[in-house]
C-alpha cells in the first residue's frame, strides 16, 4: 500500500515539477564531448576532468561522454563538429589547433568564426622540457649551443603539424636560428612518455602534461613562455627575462556546432560557468599552472575567437607554413 | 620482495571488504553484459556507470570500474562465439574459431574454454603485475618508434600462415585492408587523403567496427544463408553436470595456447601503443604457427579460442601498467578510467605507487578477486548464453541484422557509415565465396594506422634511413623474430614435402 501511495506522490511531483522543467532546455541523450586531441594530453585530461564533475554535481541529466579525435592536427574532429551543425548534443573541447589547423589546411573548409561558443575555460602555458639526464643543458643558453651542435639529429616531440607546440617549436627556429627534426605524436601524454624514454630530445609541453615527471625528477623545464613566473614553476626564468621575445599561450574553450539553438547555448554555457567557478577546478588551474581568472562566453569570446585567429594567421605567415609543417 | 606480499596482503584484505566486495560484483556482472552487447562496448558502459562511483570512496569505485572493465573483456566472447558478431576488436580473434565451433554444436565447449582461458591470462598478468611492475614500466619507456614499428612486424608476420596456402590472395586481402585504414587525415601532415568521390563523410576514415561487423556479421549471414538454404538448424546443447565435467577435463588440450596466450597478452598489453586487440590477433596466430594440426584452425579449433580469449584479458591487465605509472591510457576504456582518477585527486604518475599505496594495492587485490568472481559468474551463466542458439534461425537471422545495424550506429551515429558497413557485408560475402581470406584484412585495418605512424616517425627521426630497425637492440630483435616466423611455415612446409617424397 505504501509503496502504491509514494508512487502515486512521485507521480504527482513530477507533474506538479514538469511545467517549470519544460522551460529550460536540457539534453536528452548524452551529449558528445569532443577533444581534439589525444588521450592523456592537457585536452583529455581537462575534458575528463569537466566530465567527471559535470556527473558529480549532477549538472546535466543525461552523461557527457568524451570521445578523442585527435586525426590531422585536429582537423577530425573540426571537419566532425562543422558536419553536425544544427545539432544541440555535441560540444567540442579546444585547443590552439581550433586557429591554426585551418589555416595551414586550406581545403578542410572550415570557419572557425561559425562555431557556437560556450565558454572560455582557461589560458593554458607552455614550458620548455628535457629529460633530466642531460646534465650538459642547465639553460637556455646551453640548450641552444647543445641543438646548434646537433642539428637535424636533434629531435624535438610534439603533437601534430599545426598544433600550437609546433607553432611554438617553429617560433623558436627563427629565434635561435636553427632546424630541429620535430616528429608528430598522438597526444601530449606520447609526447611527455617519449621525452622520459629518451626517445625525443626536448619539447614543448604544457604543465599538467609534465607535472607528474617533472615531480618524480624524470624531466626537468628550462623556460617557461609566459608573461611572469608562474606559482607552479617560481625557478623557472621566462624566455623574456632571458631576452627572448616568445610569449604564447593556449586558449581551452568549450564551443558548439554551426546553429546551436540558442536554449542549448545557453544551457552548456551555464554548465560550463558553474565548473569554472567550482573549488576543485580552480584548484586543478593552481596546481597546474593554468590562468582562469574570469569566464569569457558569448560575444566576448566570439571576438576573442576571432582576434586570435588573425593573430594565428600572421604569426604563421611569419615563421612560415612551410616551418609548422615541415615540409 | 616481501614488501610487495605484505601491500598485496593489505590490498586483497581491502578487496574483501563488503562494499568492495559488492562493487567487485555489481562491476563484473555489468561489464558481462554490456561487453555481450555488440555496439555497446565497454566505453560506453565505463562512461554511463561512472556516476555510481561518486557514492562510494574512491578506491570502490575504481575497483567497480576496474571489475566492468573486466567482465566487458569476458563479455566480449560471448557475442563472438554465439552470435558470430565482435562486440569489440579485442574479440575479433575469438570469432575465427568460436563461431564454427558453435555452429557444430560445441558452443558451451568454446565458451568455457573463454571463461577458463580468460581467467588464467588475467591472473598470469596480474601476478607478473604485482612482482614486476616498476621494472615494466621502466622497459615500456624504452619502445620508441622504432620498437613499435617492429613489434607491428612481428604481429604482421605472425599473421602470414593465416589466410592458409594461397599465399597472393592473403596478401590481397591484407593490401584491401591497410587501404581502408588509410582513408581519411593523413596521420603526419593532416591533410585528408582517399576522399573517394570527394565524399566528405570518408574524412573520418573507415572504423574497424564497421569493416568488423559488416563482414563477420552480414558477411557471414548471407554466406550461411546460401550454402544451408536456409535449411539451418542450430544445435541446442542439453548442458549436464557430466558434460560440464567433460569439458572441463578438455582445459588440458588448450592449455599450451593459453600460457602462450597469457604472457604475450601480457607483455604486449604493458606498451602503451598496443593493447589487446594485437595481443589477441598475435596470440592467435602464433597458436596456429605452432600448432600440430594448423589447418584445423578456423574450422573450429578449441585452441584457436583460448589463445586470443587469454591474451586479451591479459592485456587489458598489462594496459593498467602504462595508465598507472605513465599516465597514458593504453584503450578508451582505461582512458576513462584515467578521468575517474584524475576527479579522486589522484594523478597517474611515476609517483603514485609510493604517494597512494592504498589506492594502487587495492587496485591489485580486487583484480584478483574479479578475475574469480568474472569467471565463476561465466561458467554459471552458459546455460543462459546457449539458449540463444536454440532460437530458430528464422529468428536468429533478423535479430543478427538488426544488432549489426544497431550496434555500428550506436558508435558511430551515423548513416553513412551503416550503408559501409551493409557494403562491406555483401563484398565480405563475395571474398568468402571466392575463397579470398577475410580475416588479414581485419587485421590489417586494425594494426595498420599503427604500423604506419610508428614507421613514419622512425624515418622522420632517422632522416630517411632505414637501418633504424636494426641498429636498436629491442627493435632489431622483434625484426629477426618477424623474419623467422614468416619463414617458419615456408621451411615446414618444405621439409614436410621432402618427407613426403622420400616416404613415396
Amino acid at each position: 500500500m505504501s509503496f502504491v501511495k509514494s508512487l502515486a506522490v512521485s507521480a504527482l511531483a513530477l507533474a506538479v515539477a514538469a511545467p517549470a522543467v519544460a522551460q529550460d532546455w536540457a539534453p536528452r541523450k548524452p551529449v558528445e564531448f569532443i577533444i581534439m586531441a589525444g588521450t592523456g594530453g592537457g585536452a583529455d585530461q581537462i575534458a575528463r576532468l569537466l566530465q567527471g564533475l559535470i556527473e558529480k554535481k549532477g549538472l546535466s541529466s543525461r552523461p557527457f561522454i568524451p570521445i578523442n579525435k585527435p586525426g590531422g592536427s585536429g582537423a577530425e574532429a573540426l571537419r566532425y563538429l562543422q558536419d553536425k551543425a544544427g545539432d544541440d548534443h555535441t560540444v567540442m573541447m579546444t585547443l590552439n589547433s581550433f586557429y591554426t589547423t585551418p589555416i595551414i589546411q586550406e581545403d578542410l573548409g572550415v570557419d572557425i568564426t561559425a562555431f557556437t561558443p560556450i565558454g572560455l575555460m582557461a589560458m593554458d602555458t607552455f614550458l620548455l622540457w628535457v629529460n633530466t639526464d642531460r646534465e650538459d643543458i642547465t639553460d637556455l643558453d646551453s640548450y641552444v649551443e647543445t641543438v646548434k651542435a646537433a642539428g637535424l639529429d636533434w629531435k624535438v616531440g610534439g603533437t601534430g603539424s599545426g598544433q600550437e607546440d609546433s607553432v611554438l617549436t617553429a617560433m623558436m627556429e627563427a629565434a635561435f636560428d636553427y632546424d630541429v627534426t620535430y616528429i608528430p605524436f598522438p597526444g601530449g601524454g606520447t609526447v611527455a612518455k617519449n621525452l622520459v624514454g629518451n626517445q625525443i630530445d626536448s619539447t614543448v609541453n604544457n604543465p599538467a602534461e609534465q607535472m607528474e615527471f617533472y615531480r618524480a625528477g624524470n624531466s626537468k623545464p628550462l623556460v617557461q613562455f609566459t608573461g611572469e613566473r608562474m606559482a607552479a614553476f617560481p625557478d623557472v626564468p621566462t624566455a623574456k627575462e632571458l631576452g627572448v621575445d616568445i610569449e604564447y599561450y593556449m586558449q581551452r574553450s568549450v564551443n558548439g556546432p554551426p546553429g546551436m539553438s540558442a536554449e542549448a547555448t545557453a544551457f552548456y554555457t551555464n554548465l560550463f560557468e558553474e565548473l569554472f567557478n567550482s573549488q576543485e577546478w580552480q584548484d586543478y588551474c593552481t596546481s597546474d599552472g593554468l590562468t582562469c581568472d574570469n569566464f569569457m562566453k558569448g560575444a566576448d569570446l566570439a571576438n576573442f575567437h576571432a582576434t586570435q585567429k588573425v593573430a594565428h594567421e600572421k604569426l604563421i605567415e611569419q615563421v612560415g607554413a612551410k616551418a609548422i609543417t615541415g615540409e | 620482495m616481501e614488501t610487495i606480499f605484505v601491500s598485496l596482503g593489505g590490498g586483497l584484505m581491502q578487496a574483501f571488504e563488503p562494499l568492495n566486495l559488492f562493487m567487485i560484483l555489481a562491476g563484473c556482472l555489468a561489464g558481462l553484459f554490456v561487453g555481450c552487447m555488440p555496439g555497446l562496448g565497454s566505453v560506453n558502459g565505463v562512461a554511463i556507470l561512472l556516476p555510481v562511483t561518486f557514492l562510494v570512496p574512491p578506491t570502490a569505485a575504481i575497483i567497480f570500474l576496474a571489475a566492468l572493465y573486466y567482465g566487458a573483456m569476458y563479455g566480449g566472447a560471448i557475442s563472438s562465439i554465439t552470435l558470430g558478431i565482435p562486440g569489440a576488436s579485442t574479440a575479433v580473434a575469438t570469432v575465427f574459431d568460436g563461431r564454427p565451433m558453435a555452429q557444430a554444436g560445441k558452443a558451451d565447449k568454446a565458451l568455457m574454454a573463454a571463461a577458463i582461458a580468460s581467467f588464467i591470462g588475467g591472473t598470469v598478468s596480474i601476478i607478473l603485475f604485482t612482482l614486476f611492475a616498476p621494472p615494466l614500466a621502466a622497459f615500456a619507456l624504452k619502445f620508441g618508434p622504432q620498437e613499435e614499428f617492429a613489434l607491428m612486424l612481428l604481429a604482421f608476420a605472425t599473421f602470414i600462415g593465416l589466410g592458409g596456402d594461397d599465399i597472393p590472395k592473403t596478401i590481397f586481402s591484407i593490401l584491401l585492408g591497410l587501404v581502408m585504414a588509410a582513408i581519411g587525415f593523413d596521420i603526419i601532415s593532416g591533410q585528408p587523403r582517399m576522399i573517394f568521390f570527394d565524399m566528405v563523410e570518408l574524412q573520418r576514415g573507415i572504423g574497424f567496427l564497421v569493416l568488423a561487423i559488416g563482414i563477420y556479421g552480414i558477411g557471414e549471414m548471407l554466406w550461411t544463408l546460401e550454402s544451408t538454404k536456409g535449411q539451418v538448424q542450430m544445435h541446442n546443447v542439453k548442458i549436464t553436470w557430466a558434460r560440464f565435467k567433460e569439458n572441463l577435463k578438455e582445459v588440458k588440450v588448450y592449455i599450451n595456447s593459453t600460457w602462450l596466450g597469457s604472457f604475450l597478452g601480457f607483455f604486449v598489453g604493458t606498451l602503451p601503443a598496443a593493447g589487446a586487440t594485437p595481443a589477441a590477433l598475435m596470440s592467435y596466430g602464433l597458436s596456429k604457427t605452432f600448432s600440430k594440426d594448423p589447418d584445423s584452425f578456423g574450422k573450429g579449433n578449441i585452441s584457436g579460442v583460448a589463445a586470443p580469449e587469454a591474451a586479451n584479458n591479459a592485456a587489458s591487465t598489462g594496459s593498467m601498467l602504462p595508465m598507472i605509472t605513465l599516465g597514458i591510457p593504453g584503450s578508451p576504456t582505461t582512458a576513462i578510467l584515467l578521468g575517474g582518477m584524475i576527479i579522486w585527486g589522484l594523478r597517474p604518475g611515476p609517483l603514485l605507487f609510493t604517494e597512494s599505496p592504498d589506492f594502487v594495492w587495492g587496485l591489485i587485490g580486487s583484480m584478483y578477486v574479479a578475475n574469480v568472481a568474472t569467471v565463476l559468474l561465466n561458467l554459471a551463466l552458459i546455460p543462459v548464453f546457449i539458449r540463444v542458439l536454440a532460437m530458430p534461425f528464422t529468428l536468429l537471422t533478423p535479430i543478427i541484422f538488426i544488432l549489426c545495424v544497431l550496434g555500428v550506429f550506436a558508435t558511430t551515429d551515423r548513416m553513412f557509415d551503416t550503408w559501409i558497413m551493409l557494403i562491406l557485408g555483401v563484398a565480405g560475402y563475395l571474398m568468402r565465396k571466392l575463397n579470398y581470406p577475410v580475416a588479414p584484412a581485419v587485421l590489417a585495418i586494425v594494426l595498420g594506422p599503427l604500423a604506419e605512424r610508428s614507421l613514419r616517425q622512425s624515418l622522420i627521426s632517422s632522416q630517411g634511413d632505414v637501418t633504424t630497425f636494426i641498429t636498436r637492440p629491442i627493435s632489431l630483435t622483434c625484426v629477426i623474430l618477424a623474419l623467422l616466423l614468416v619463414s617458419y611455415p615456408l621451411i615446414q612446409r618444405l621439409v614436410r614435402r621432402r618427407t613426403a617424397v622420400q616416404a613415396d
